[in-house]
C-alpha cells in the first residue's frame, strides 16, 4: 500500500527545492511546485517503475485574483491504478504570461483538457498543437471563469458574504 | 415520339438538380479548392451533426471520406455548454445538485448522489446505513436505466428497433421507482446533504420488488435478440477497438474501458456509500471493440441488477437521514410548527450554512466512467471553485480516432456504443 509519505520523501529527493510545500486533503496529497519542474515530475511519476502515475483523472484551471504573480493555477489529478493511489500536482502562473508546457506527449488525453482550461481561464499551454476554443464560441474575447466576470448583476447586495457576518 | 423522351430528361435533369443542390455541392473545398488526398483521389466533406437523428445529443463531426471511408473527423462540441461550473461559484451548495441532474441525464441519479457525497465528505457528515442502501439501490437502477438505453440505441443504430421499445417499457418502470422517491422522473434532483429527503415508502418497496420480479425476462429477451444475432455481430465485431493502451492514454472509464480489458470501476477501488458491503463482479471486454462494449454494459446491468436485490433483501432498519440539521432541509410540517426548523429551513434555503474552508475531491461510478467533483471551498456561501470530472468529455477526443479509416455506418454505431451524452461532454 502506497502512502503519501513514500511519495513526498521520493519527490524531495528527486526534486528536492522545486517543491514549494505538500498539502493533504481527504487523503489525497497536493505537491506544490514551480511551472518548469510540473511536467519532469509527472513524467517521473509516470515512468517510476512502483508510482505508475500512468493515468490523468483530470486537469483543472483555477484563478486566484489575490495571488499576485501567480493568479492563474492548474492542477493534475494523477492517478495510479496499480497502487490505487491518487495525486494532485499544483503549479501557479502570472496572469500576464500563462505559459505552462502542454502534456500531450505524455497524456494524450490531456488534449481536450487543456483546451478546457484555455478556454476559461486563458491559460497558454505551450506546444499544444491546436489550443483553441472548446466549449464557448470563437469569437469570444475574454476568459469566462477567471473571478472578474461576475456570473449575474454584480450591483446585487443580498448575496454579499460580509453582511451575513462571514 | 421523341419530343416526350427530351421532356422527360429535362424532368429529370430539373429533379437531379434539385436534389444535389449546386454543382459543386458534394465536393470538399478549402478555399474554392478541392482536398485531395495524398494518392490524388477526390475527398468529401460531410457533416455529421449538430442535429444528425444518431448523434443522440447536439455536437458535430466534420468527417473527410475518401468515398465511403473516414479519413479524418474533427468533433465540435459546445452546442449545449451551460457553463455549470461557472454558475456553481455563485449558488449555495444545495442548488448545485439540479445543476448535476443535468450533465448525465440519462443517470441523473448518480450525479445527485455523487454530488451530496462530496459535498458530505467537506462538511463530515456521516450517512446513516439505510440512506446509504437506498442511495445504492436508486444509483443502480440508474445504472440500468442509462445501460438500458445505450444497448438499445445501439440496436437502433445498427437496425433493429424492436429491442429499443421493448426495454424502454423497464426503463419507464425504473422513472416510475424515481417518481415514488423524489417526484420527478428525468432531472430528479434526488436526496439530500446526509441522506433521502424521504425514506423508501411501501408502494417504493412494491415497485422495485414487481421490477426485480419483472425485468429478468425482459433483459433476458433483450440478449436472446441481439447477443448472437448475426447481422449484430458483423456489425459490430472488431469495429472501433480500442487498446488498454489507448483507453489509458485517452483517459478512458467505465464500461468503455472495461470493454477494453481493464477492470478498473471506482466502487471497487474507492468504495463509497457502502458498496464494499456488496457481493458483484466487474465484467471486462477483451478487444474494447463495439461488440465488447455492448456486451460489457448488458454484463453490468445484470450485475446493477444483483445488487440492487442484495440491498432491498438486507437493507437495514434506521434514519433514512443524517442527525445534521444545519445542513439538512427539516420537513415541511415541522417548519410550520417548530421555531427550530424554521430557522434551519430559512438558513439553508438562502445558502447561510456554514461551510467549512476546505477541499475535496471525490468520485463516483457514473454511467458512464468516473464522476468526478473537485470542489474548493473557502468558507463561502458558494464553492470558491468546482471543477466537474465529466467522463464523456475525456473519453469523447478519442473518436477521430477510432473512427478513422471506417465506413461511415461504422462510426455511427462506434458513437452510438461509447454511449457519448450531449449534456455530460458539454456541462
Amino acid at each position: 500500500m502506497l502512502t503519501n509519505q513514500e511519495i513526498a520523501d521520493d519527490l524531495l529527493s528527486q526534486f528536492g527545492d522545486k517543491i514549494a510545500g505538500f498539502e493533504e486533503h481527504h487523503e489525497i496529497m497536493s505537491v506544490f511546485t514551480t511551472v518548469e519542474t510540473a511536467k519532469p515530475m509527472i513524467e517521473y511519476l509516470y515512468q517510476h517503475p512502483t508510482f505508475q502515475f500512468q493515468y490523468l483523472t483530470d486537469l483543472a484551471g483555477i484563478h486566484y485574483p489575490d495571488n499576485t504573480g501567480g493568479e492563474l493555477s492548474v492542477v493534475y489529478h494523477l492517478h495510479s491504478w496499480t497502487n490505487n493511489h491518487r495525486i494532485m500536482i499544483r503549479i501557479f502562473v502570472p496572469i500576464d504570461a500563462p505559459d505552462v508546457p502542454t502534456l500531450i506527449d505524455v497524456y494524450k488525453s490531456a488534449n481536450w483538457m487543456e483546451r478546457e482550461a484555455y478556454d476559461f481561464f486563458g491559460i497558454n499551454f505551450v506546444g499544444h498543437p491546436n489550443l483553441i476554443r472548446i466549449l464557448n464560441i470563437e469569437e469570444m474575447d475574454y476568459f469566462p471563469m477567471r473571478k472578474e466576470y461576475p456570473l449575474e448583476d454584480a450591483t446585487r447586495q443580498d448575496k454579499i458574504d460580509a453582511l451575513f457576518g462571514r | 415520339m421523341s419530343e416526350d423522351i427530351s421532356t422527360q430528361n429535362t424532368l429529370t435533369q430539373r429533379n437531379q438538380t434539385a436534389v444535389m443542390g449546386p454543382q459543386v455541392g458534394n465536393l470538399a473545398l478549402k478555399g474554392g479548392v478541392p482536398i485531395v488526398s495524398e494518392d490524388g483521389r477526390e475527398l468529401t466533406t460531410l457533416n455529421l451533426g449538430p442535429t444528425h437523428p444518431s448523434t443522440h445529443g447536439i455536437f458535430q463531426n466534420i468527417l473527410t471520406m475518401d468515398g465511403e471511408k473516414i479519413v479524418s473527423g474533427v468533433p465540435t462540441i459546445g452546442y449545449i455548454h451551460r457553463a455549470f461550473e461557472k454558475i456553481a461559484e455563485r449558488r449555495p451548495l444545495y442548488q448545485i445538485t439540479t445543476l448535476t441532474d443535468r450533465m448525465n441525464y440519462c443517470s441523473s441519479p448518480i450525479n445527485n448522489m455523487g454530488w451530496h457525497m462530496t459535498v458530505e465528505k467537506l462538511l463530515g457528515i456521516e450517512v446513516p446505513k439505510r440512506a446509504q442502501y437506498i442511495r445504492v439501490i436508486m444509483m443502480e437502477l440508474a445504472r440500468i436505466a442509462d445501460h438500458l438505453i445505450c444497448n438499445s440505441i445501439l440496436g437502433v443504430d445498427s437496425g433493429a428497433f424492436t429491442g429499443f421499445l421493448y426495454v424502454m417499457q423497464k426503463r419507464e418502470e425504473i422513472y416510475e421507482i424515481y417518481e415514488e422517491m423524489c417526484g420527478a422522473r428525468l432531472t430528479t434532483n434526488m436526496g439530500r446533504f446526509g441522506g433521502m429527503e424521504r425514506d423508501l415508502s411501501k408502494e417504493a418497496i412494491r415497485k422495485i420488488r414487481e421490477f426485480i420480479q419483472s425485468f429478468p425476462p425482459v433483459m433476458q429477451e433483450f440478449e436472446k435478440m441481439l447477443n448472437r444475432n448475426r447481422i449484430f455481430i458483423d456489425r459490430t465485431v472488431g469495429v472501433g477497438p480500442v487498446s488498454q493502451e489507448m483507453a489509458l492514454q485517452y483517459g478512458f472509464s467505465g464500461p468503455n474501458l472495461r470493454a477494453a480489458g481493464i477492470d478498473y470501476d471506482v466502487r471497487v477501488m474507492n468504495p463509497y456509500s457502502s458498496y464494499q458491503d456488496f457481493e458483484f463482479d466487474i465484467p471486462v471486454g477483451y478487444t474494447g471493440d463495439t461488440y465488447d462494449r455492448f456486451m460489457v454494459r448488458n454484463g453490468e446491468i445484470w450485475e446493477s441488477f444483483k445488487i440492487i436485490k442484495q440491498a432491498i433483501e438486507n437493507l437495514p432498519e434506521g434514519p433514512f437521514h443524517a442527525d445534521a440539521p444545519e445542513f439538512y432541509l427539516p420537513p415541511k410540517q415541522e417548519v410550520y410548527r417548530n421555531m427550530e426548523a424554521l430557522i434551519y429551513h430559512f438558513k439553508i434555503v438562502m445558502g447561510e450554512i456554514p461551510i467549512p474552508v476546505g477541499e475535496v475531491y471525490h468520485a463516483v461510478e457514473g454511467g458512464n466512467g468516473e464522476l468526478g467533483f473537485h470542489l474548493i471551498s473557502d468558507g463561502g456561501r458558494s464553492p470558491y471553485r468546482l471543477k466537474m470530472r465529466r467522463p464523456c468529455f475525456i473519453f469523447y477526443q478519442a473518436y477521430p480516432e477510432m473512427c478513422k479509416g471506417v465506413t461511415l455506418s461504422d462510426a455511427i454505431i462506434i458513437m452510438s456504443s461509447m454511449n457519448v451524452i450531449a449534456g455530460e461532454l458539454d456541462a
